[in-house]
């Protein structure tokens, strides 16, 4: 999606025109999990921490290289939290060795494993969140289509893209209508009516959707989402995608060749 | 070229599973290249006839054909191409992740070779002023330009007839003469189901007014709005101040 478009999906984007912005969609995606693999691999011991710290350089070197905002990788953070609850629990609940940390009694091998955890979300949420600001939500689908993602899926990711906006305009119109109408979204009466308002919207999404159905069959539609010939990818945008998983698998096979 | 008509329905009626009958016998002939309005209240079986002009509803008595081919389940990919339907509402219509994607679906499904698909939607959008767009997600058009697009999905299939569901509905008003200049200048058979009678009057020499699930009246687009007699019985009116007899 364009610059100044936000949209639900669409403000994960940001408009920049960069290496790591014209890299096909699905070498992109190719480079991510890869780099992701990677991290998984990567042992959780005290003497990994420099290999963790060269991943980091690497994930941020690309967020630099495609100019993304600090603020923006922060904000990809927040998906992280849930991951972040959970590391912090492990220190108290984990058995083994205790160390004193501001009075705490902590488990040493819940520490380190809470910290491994916390670095490897990190990284990959880095790394996920530097994809979807360089890539828009629908190359990204066609990227998943290119590497072979069944046709079902690829087709739901893709009207999930085509109408998040149209939904969430839908919805956005009954909140004004409702409380247009004197309505306070507080206490447990208002379940009723948001409940009443999610039935509504699924009514009207459901019949959307057989009115899609309608338009598709009248253009000869049989199901398929006919789609233009793939454009060959050069050899150097496959190179230049994947040095970010590379450099990081590097790091890895030097930590294994030193350890 | 064949001296068939673009469309020809023949005593057709439907009712649907529910048992509620839209159509009591409907006759229509439409000739290579006219553009006629179809008019009529809610209810009155429009949109069950003109889903009956590509085969989406069938079963029912009668028959239609177009330019010659029967509506049947054999002929129903030829039949589809002949006749491009543009619904209301153009966010049913606009599918795919970007405009270009949308208009090349028609042509696609025709199995026609890439070049060829690429021409044609080059051809279409030029024809409806979206040449340029191909790449936009279609979200981020106003309405009139998705309105438009929409009619290019449909061009791109090279139809014999284009039949508009309320062509003019949600339009403003600049958005409104754009797509009839866009229309008047299609070199195409046209049926405008519409409650826009001026729309009706600027652009379709002839109107079908269809009532109760029958025709009740088909003559001159002028004709047919000056007699307000017949508007009334039908439910039909004119904008306050418009008299059809005056327009130029």
């Amino acid at each position: 999606m364009g610059a100044g478009h936000g949209g639900p999906l669409g403000s994960a984007y940001v408009a920049r025109d960069s290496v790591v912005h014209r890299l096909p969609a699905h070498v992109s995606l190719v480079a991510v999990v890869g780099f992701a693999l990677v991290v998984v691999a990567t042992p959780v011991r005290t003497a990994w921490a420099p290999a963790y710290a060269g991943y980091a350089v690497l994930v941020l070197a690309a967020a630099a290289l495609a100019r993304v905002p600090a603020a923006r990788l922060a904000r990809g953070l927040v998906v992280e939290v849930p991951f972040v609850v959970f590391a912090l629990l492990l220190p108290l609940v984990a058995r083994g060795p205790r160390v004193e940390v501001l009075g705490l009694s902590l488990s040493e091998g819940g520490l380190v494993a809470a910290g491994g955890l916390l670095a490897k979300a990190t990284l990959s949420v880095l790394a996920a969140t530097v994809l979807a600001a360089t890539t828009t939500p629908q190359d990204l689908v066609r990227g998943l289509q290119r590497l072979r993602l069944p046709a079902v899926l690829v087709q739901i990711l893709s009207f999930m893209v085509r109408y998040a906006d149209v939904v969430t305009g839908e919805l956005r119109r009954m909140r004004v209508a409702r409380e247009s109408r004197g309505f306070r979204g507080r206490g447990p009466g208002a379940l009723r009516v948001v409940a009443g308002t999610a039935g509504a919207l699924f009514v009207r999404s459901y019949e959307r959707g057989e009115r899609v159905h309608l338009a598709m069959l009248a253009r000869g539609g049989d199901g398929r989402l006919p789609t233009g010939p793939a454009v060959a990818v050069p050899a150097r945008a496959w190179l230049t995608g994947l040095a970010l998983p590379l450099a990081a698998g590097a790091v890895l096979a030097a930590g294994m060749l030193g350890a | 070229m064949t001296a068939d008509p673009s469309l020809l329905v023949e005593d057709l009626a439907f009712a649907y599973p529910d048992g509620h009958q839209a159509l009591f016998g409907v006759d229509l002939r439409v000739e290579r290249g006219e553009r006629v309005a179809l008019l009529g209240p809610n209810g009155a079986g429009k949109t069950t006839l003109v889903l009956h002009l590509n085969g989406i509803l069938t079963g029912g008595r009668g028959r239609v054909s177009v330019a010659g081919l029967p509506v049947q389940k054999r002929h129903l990919t030829e039949v589809r191409r002949r006749v491009g339907i543009v619904f209301q509402d153009p966010d049913d219509q606009l599918f795919m992740p970007t405009v270009g994607e949308d208009v090349a679906f028609g042509p696609r499904n025709l199995g026609l070779p890439e070049p060829e698909v690429a021409a044609r939607v080059d051809e279409a959008l030029r024809q409806v002023g979206m040449a340029g767009s191909a790449d936009r997600p279609p979200h981020h058009l106003s309405f009139g330009q998705r309105r438009r697009v929409a009619v290019a999905t449909v061009l791109s299939m090279h139809p014999e007839v284009l039949v508009l569901d309320e062509p003019s509905s949600n339009l403003d008003p600049a958005g409104r003469r754009e797509l009839a200049e866009v229309l008047a200048g299609l070199p195409v058979t046209m049926l405008m189901v519409t409650h826009d009678l001026p729309y009706a009057l600027q652009l379709c020499p002839r109107s079908v007014v269809l009532d109760g699930g029958v025709v009740v009246a088909d003559g001159p687009t002028r004709e047919v709005l000056a007699d307000a007699d017949l508007l009334a019985a039908h439910r039909l009116e004119l904008p306050y101040g418009f008299d059809p007899r005056t327009v130029p």
